[in-house]
C-alpha cells in the first residue's frame, strides 16, 4: 500500500482537555506520489458527488410549465430516473476505486481483541 | 376467488419461515460461521427498513394524488448514501468505536455522557415513532381486510383491531426472540438482521413483480404505460419548489436520524467498508423500489372504480385483474416491509427507552453503591422485553385511536419532521467541537415545542387537538403563534412551513446556547474524540489510576455482559499485563474499555455512571483538574526558581573564581613588583654603599673624591626620584589623590611641557597646530602637565632617528577631545604595547633610559584619577600616545 497516515496519525489518545491538537501528527506532505494523489482526488470526487446530485434534483423545478406538454409527468420521470442511474453508477465507480486510508485501525472491536 | 384462509395460512407460513430463517442465522453466527452474515450485501439490504409499509402502499397512493412529488422520500436518502464519504463514514466510525447503543446513546455519550439529553431524545423518537408503528400496524390489517372482503367478509373496525392486535403480538414476539438475546446492544442481532434482508428481497421482488405486471401485462409495454401516465390526472407535473425541496431535506435528513436507520446503519454495521458497496447499491435499491410506483398508480387511476384507496392499489389491482398469487406475493411485500420496519423500530426505541430511562432510573432508585449487589443483568434484560411491549403497545393503542383513518403518507411525513429534530445536535456534534448540552438541549427542546404546535397536533386535524380558533387566531388570541403562520407569515404550505420553524428555530437555539454556555471537561473530551475521530484510535481516558478491585470489577461485568464474556475480556486483559488468571490491574485504560464494553450493553451515560459507583471518587472531576493543574503550575513556578537560584549560584561561583584569579595575580604582581623594586633600589644604594665605602676607608685623591662624590649625588639622587615616582604612584593607585583643580587652556599646557621636557636639548622637534589647541580646561593642570612632558620626555629618549620630530595633534574624536603625540621614531613593537603601561616595564635596557619605568605607569594613574585616559596608538609612523582629556575640559570647552 502506498497510502500513509497523510492526513492524520493515529496516536493514543491520553487526556487532553482543550482537546487541542498537541498529537503526534505527521507532519502534512505537500507532494504525494501518484497514487496518493489520485486517492485524494476521488475523495473529492466522492464528497462533491452528492451535491451535484442535490443540485441536479433541484434543476428540474426549472423547467418551463408554461403550457399543457410542458413539464409532463413521464418526462420527468425519465429524467429523474436518468440522472438515479447515473448517480448510482458514479458511486458504484467511486466505490471500486476509493480506498480506506486507515482501515488498520478502522478494525475497531476487533483491535482490543475483547470482541468476537 | 382466492381463500381468505389460504392467505391466512401462507402468513403464518411466511412468518415461520422468518422465525426458522433468524434461528438459523443465530446458531450459524453462535457456531462462528458468521462471516456471510457480515456481508456487505446483507448490509446494504438490512437498510431497507427504510421503505416500509408506507413506501410499499403508500408511495402509490401518493403517486396517485400528488404525481412524482412522491420520489423526494427516495431522492433524499439517495443524496446521504452517496455522499456516505463525507458524513455517514464518520457516523459509522464514532459509532463503533463508541459502541453506540443508538441515537440517543449518540447524543448523550456525546454531549458528556448526559442521562437528561438520552431521555429527551429518547421521548422524542417515542412521540415519533409510536405513529409509524400504528400505520404499518394499519397497513397490513388494512391489506388483509382487503382479501378478506374479497372472499366475501366485510371487516368491522373490531375485527380490524383484532388483526392488528395479533399482529403486534407476534411481532413483539418476535423481536423478543431475537432482539433480546444479547445483552450488548451493539452487537449484531444476525438472526433480525437476516430476517430483514431476507423481507427486504421479498418486498423488492414482490413491487416489482406487480410493476412488471402492470407495465407489460396491463398497459402493454413501456411506450402506452408512457402514453397512459400522458393522459392521466397527474399529466403534468408541477411540483411546489418549497415543498419539493423541503421534502428531499427531510427524508435525507430523517435517514440519518431515524431510530431504526440508525440502528442498522450504525449500531449493525460489522464493517465500515460495506459503506462503499450501501453507497451505490442502496439508491439501486430504492431506485427499483420506486420505478414502478406512478405506472401502479396510473393503471390503478385508469382501472379502478372512483373512490377505491390508491394506498392499496398494489394488492387491489392485481386482485382485481384476478391474479391471486400475486396478489399475495404483494400482501407478503407489505406484510414484509410493515414488520421489518417494527421489529427494527422496536428494537430500537426498546433499546433507548432501557438503557437512557429504565436503568438510569433503577439505578438512581438504589443507594449507591448497591448497584454491584443486584443482578444488573436481568434488570437491563427485563426492562428491554419490558420495553419492546410497550413501544408496541403504544402503537397499537395509537392505531386504535386514530381509527385508521388519516392518510398513509401524511402520518409518515409528521413522523419524519419530528425525528429530524435530533439532526441539529447530530450533526453539530459530530462536526463541532464547540456543541455543548445547554446548547443540543435547547435545540432539542426548540425543535420538539415547534414541531408538536406547528405539525404534530394540527395533524389531528381541525377540532382534533387543536380547535378551530387556535387555526385561525392563535391561542389565547395571539395571532403570531398561529400553529401554521407563525409570527404571521401566512401562505406557507404547511409542511414546509413546520419544517423550515422548527428546523431554523432549533438549530438557533442550539447554536447560540452553545455559544453562550460552557461546556463541562467530559464533554470537550468527548467532542474531540466525536470531531476528530479519525485522529483518535482509543477512547477519552478519564479515569485515574482506581481504588476499585479487579474483583469488584468482574463481579459487576459479570453480572451486567454476563459472566462467559466478562471472565474473557478480563483474562485477555490480565495476559496482555503478562498475568495468569482472570484479575488484571485496574488501570485506566482497563477501566476505560469495560465502560465501554458495559456501554454496549446499557448506554455511555448508564455504564459511566455505573463504574463511578465502583470506582467511586477516582473518577476525574473538575475539581481535581484545576487542583492538578494548579499543582502543575506551583511545580514549574518552584522549579523555575531553583534555575534561576542555580544560575544565580553559577554567576557567584563564576565572580569568585575570577576574583580568585585576580588575587592570585595580583599577589604575582605584588611578589614581582617587591623584587623589582628592591632591585630599583639596590642598584643605586649598591653604588653608594662602594663610594662611600671608599671614600671612607682610603684615600682618595682630589679628582676622584669630587667624581666619587658626585656619582653618590647622583645615585641617592635617582633614589630620591625613584622614591617619589613611587609615592605618586602610591597615592594615584589608593585614589587618594588630591587634584588641585584650576582654569587654563591647553595651549598652555603644551607650552609649559613642551618647556619643561627640555626636549630642545635633545634636538626633538616639536611640530604643533596652536590653531586646534585653544580648548579652555578645567582640571589639575599641573597634572596634567606632568603627564604631557613624560610622553614628551618618551619621545626625546625614544626617537632615535636622525632628525626626531614629535607631532602634537588635537582633535575632537567621538565628542572627546584627544591630544595625540607622534614620534617618528621606531616605536613600541605589537608584542610590547599591552606591556608599556605597567609599572617597571621598559623596552630596553634601564641603563638607557635613564628611568625607573614607572613614567607611563604614573600617567595612566594620572589621567584614570582627572577622569581621562592615556593609550597608546598603533599604526602611527612611530610611538604614538592619545591622551584623552576628561568629560569636564570639553564641557568648559564649549
Amino acid at each position: 500500500m502506498t497510502e500513509k497516515p497523510l492526513e492524520t496519525a493515529q496516536s493514543d489518545a491520553s487526556v487532553d482537555l482543550g482537546g487541542s491538537d498537541l498529537k503526534g501528527r505527521v507532519p502534512r506532505v505537500e507532494f504525494l506520489d501518484r497514487s496518493a494523489y489520485r486517492q485524494r482526488r476521488f475523495r473529492d470526487a466522492a464528497s462533491l458527488l452528492p451535491v451535484i446530485a442535490a443540485v441536479l434534483m433541484i434543476l428540474p423545478l426549472a423547467w418551463p410549465r408554461d403550457t399543457q406538454t410542458q413539464g409532463l409527468t413521464s418526462d420527468g420521470m425519465i429524467y429523474l430516473f436518468v440522472l438515479w442511474i447515473m448517480l448510482v453508477l458514479a458511486a458504484f465507480g467511486l466505490s471500486r476505486v476509493l480506498r480506506f486510508p486507515d482501515t488498520k485501525s478502522a478494525g475497531g472491536r476487533g483491535k482490543d481483541g475483547t470482541n468476537e | 376467488m382466492i381463500s381468505f384462509n389460504l392467505l391466512i395460512l401462507v402468513s403464518l407460513g411466511y412468518v415461520a419461515f422468518l422465525f426458522l430463517v433468524a434461528f438459523a442465522a443465530e446458531r450459524r453466527a453462535a457456531s462462528g460461521r458468521s462471516a456471510w452474515l457480515r456481508s456487505s450485501s446483507i448490509y446494504t439490504l438490512s437498510l431497507s427498513i427504510y421503505c416500509t409499509a408506507w413506501t410499499f402502499y403508500g408511495a402509490v397512493g401518493y403517486a396517485a394524488r400528488s404525481g412524482l412529488e412522491f420520489l423526494t422520500i427516495y431522492l433524499g436518502p439517495t443524496i446521504v448514501m452517496i455522499g456516505w464519504w463525507w458524513f455517514l463514514r464518520k457516523l459509522v466510525r464514532i459509532g463503533r468505536s463508541q459502541r453506540l447503543t443508538s441515537i440517543a446513546d449518540l447524543i448523550s455519550s456525546r454531549f458528556g455522557k448526559s442521562t437528561v439529553l438520552g431521555v429527551m431524545v429518547t421521548v422524542l423518537a417515542i412521540v415519533g415513532t409510536t405513529p409509524y408503528i400504528a400505520l404499518q400496524l394499519q397497513s397490513v390489517t388494512q391489506s388483509i381486510a382487503v382479501f378478506a372482503a374479497q372472499s366475501g367478509e366485510v371487516w368491522q373496525a373490531g375485527d380490524l383491531a383484532g388483526a392488528a392486535m395479533w399482529v403486534a403480538i407476534g411481532l413483539a414476539v418476535f423481536t423478543v426472540l431475537f432482539g433480546t438475546r444479547n445483552l450488548d446492544a451493539s452487537e449484531r442481532h444476525h438472526g433480525i438482521v437476516l430476517a430483514i434482508a431476507v423481507e427486504a428481497v421479498v418486498k423488492l421482488l414482490a413491487l416489482v413483480a406487480v410493476g412488471v405486471f402492470v407495465v407489460w401485462g396491463v398497459a402493454g409495454g413501456v411506450g402506452p404505460t408512457l402514453d397512459l401516465i400522458d393522459a392521466s390526472v397527474q399529466a403534468q407535473w408541477a411540483p411546489v419548489p418549497s415543498r419539493w425541496v423541503g421534502l428531499i431535506f427531510v427524508s435525507g435528513a430523517a435517514f440519518l436520524c431515524l431510530p431504526r436507520m440508525f440502528q442498522v446503519m450504525v449500531v449493525e454495521n460489522a464493517d465500515e467498508r460495506h459503506l462503499a458497496t450501501a453507497g451505490w447499491a442502496f439508491p439501486a435499491y430504492l431506485l427499483l423500489m420506486s420505478l414502478f410506483v406512478v405506472p401502479i398508480a396510473v393503471v390503478g387511476l385508469d382501472l379502478m372504480p372512483e373512490g377505491a384507496n390508491p394506498d392499496l392499489f398494489v394488492v387491489t389491482v392485481p386482485l382485481a385483474q384476478g391474479r391471486e398469487g400475486l396478489a399475495i406475493l404483494a400482501f407478503l411485500g407489505g406484510f414484509s416491509s410493515a414488520t421489518s420496519m417494527v421489529i427494527v423500530a422496536t428494537l430500537a426505541l426498546a433499546t433507548m427507552v432501557s438503557n437512557h430511562i429504565v436503568v438510569p432510573g433503577w439505578l438512581n432508585a438504589r443507594t449507591p453503591g448497591a448497584v454491584v449487589s443486584g443482578d444488573v443483568r436481568d434488570v437491563v434484560v427485563f426492562s428491554r422485553r419490558l420495553s419492546i411491549g410497550v413501544v408496541l403497545g403504544l402503537g397499537y393503542i395509537y392505531f386504535r385511536l386514530s381509527g385508521g383513518g388519516a392518510a398513509l403518507a401524511s402520518i409518515g411525513l409528521v413522523s419524519f419532521t419530528g425525528v429530524i429534530q435530533v439532526l441539529p445536535a447530530m450533526v453539530g456534534g459530530v462536526v463541532w467541537r464547540g456543541a455543548n448540552r445547554w446548547g443540543a438541549g435547547a435545540g432539542l427542546s426548540v425543535g420538539f415545542v415547534v414541531w408538536a404546535w406547528t405539525q404534530f397536533l394540527p395533524s389531528f386535524g381541525v377540532d382534533g387537538a387543536l380547535s378551530q380558533a387556535v387555526f385561525d387566531h392563535g391561542p389565547f388570541g395571539a395571532g403570531w403563534l398561529r400553529p401554521q403562520a407563525l409570527f404571521g407569515i401566512e401562505g406557507m404550505d404547511p409542511f414546509v412551513h413546520a419544517v423550515f420553524w422548527s428546523m431554523i428555530l432549533n438549530a438557533g437555539a442550539f447554536m447560540i446556547v452553545s455559544i453562550v454556555t460552557f461546556p463541562n471537561p467530559l464533554e470537550r473530551l468527548q467532542g474531540a474524540q466525536f470531531v476528530k475521530i479519525f485522529d483518535y484510535s482509543s477512547g477519552a481516558r478519564l479515569w485515574t489510576q482506581s481504588a476499585a478491585q479487579a474483583e469488584d470489577m468482574l463481579v459487576m461485568a459479570q453480572r451486567i455482559i454476563g459472566g462467559a464474556k466478562a471472565q474473557s475480556l478480563f483474562q485477555a486483559e490480565a495476559q496482555s499485563q503478562g498475568k495468569e488468571g482472570f484479575l488484571p490491574d485496574v488501570t485506566p485504560d482497563f477501566i476505560d474499555r469495560l465502560e465501554r464494553e458495559l456501554s454496549g450493553s446499557v448506554g455511555a451515560a448508564t455504564a459511566h455512571a455505573m463504574i463511578g459507583q465502583l470506582t467511586e471518587g477516582t473518577m476525574v472531576s473538575v475539581d481535581d483538574l484545576i487542583a492538578v493543574a494548579d499543582e502543575t503550575a506551583q511545580i514549574m513556578e518552584y522549579s523555575n526558581r531553583l534555575e534561576a537560584k542555580s544560575a544565580e549560584q553559577e554567576r557567584t561561583a563564576r565572580a569568585l573564581r575570577e576574583a580568585n584569579e585576580k588575587l592570585t595575580a595580583l599577589s604575582i604582581q605584588k611578589d614581582a613588583f617587591l623584587s623589582q623594586i628592591s632591585h630599583e633600589l639596590r642598584t643605586p644604594m649598591t653604588s653608594i654603599r662602594s663610594f662611600s665605602d671608599i671614600l671612607r676607608d682610603k684615600d682618595v685623591g682630589g679628582d676622584d673624591r669630587e667624581r666619587f662624590a658626585g656619582i653618590i649625588h647622583d645615585e641617592s639622587n635617582r633614589l630620591t626620584r625613584l622614591l617619589d615616582d613611587l609615592l605618586d604612584l602610591g597615592v594615584l593607585e589608593s585614589g587618594q589623590v588630591q587634584l588641585n583643580l584650576g582654569h587654563g587652556t591647553l595651549a598652555e599646557v603644551i607650552d609649559r611641557a613642551v618647556m619643561a621636557a627640555g626636549a630642545d636639548d635633545a634636538g626633538l622637534t616639536i611640530s604643533r597646530r596652536p590653531a586646534n589647541e585653544g580648548v579652555a580646561l578645567h582640571t589639575d593642570l599641573e597634572r596634567l602637565t606632568q603627564v604631557f612632558i613624560n610622553l614628551i620626555s618618551n619621545a626625546a629618549k625614544y626617537a632615535t632617528t636622525e632628525t626626531p620630530e614629535l607631532r602634537i595633534i588635537v582633535r575632537q574624536t567621538g565628542g572627546r577631545c584627544v591630544v595625540d603625540f607622534c614620534d617618528n621614531g621606531p616605536g613600541v613593537p605589537k608584542e610590547s604595547q599591552s606591556m608599556i603601561f605597567e609599572k617597571f616595564s621598559r623596552l630596553e635596557d634601564a641603563g638607557k633610559a635613564g628611568g625607573a619605568g614607572l613614567g607611563l605607569a604614573i600617567c595612566r594613574q594620572i589621567m584614570a584619577a582627572l577622569g581621562g585616559d592615556v593609550t597608546y596608538l598603533p599604526a602611527q609612523g612611530g610611538a604614538a600616545f592619545r591622551v584623552t582629556l576628561p568629560q569636564s575640559v570639553e564641557l568648559a570647552a564649549q
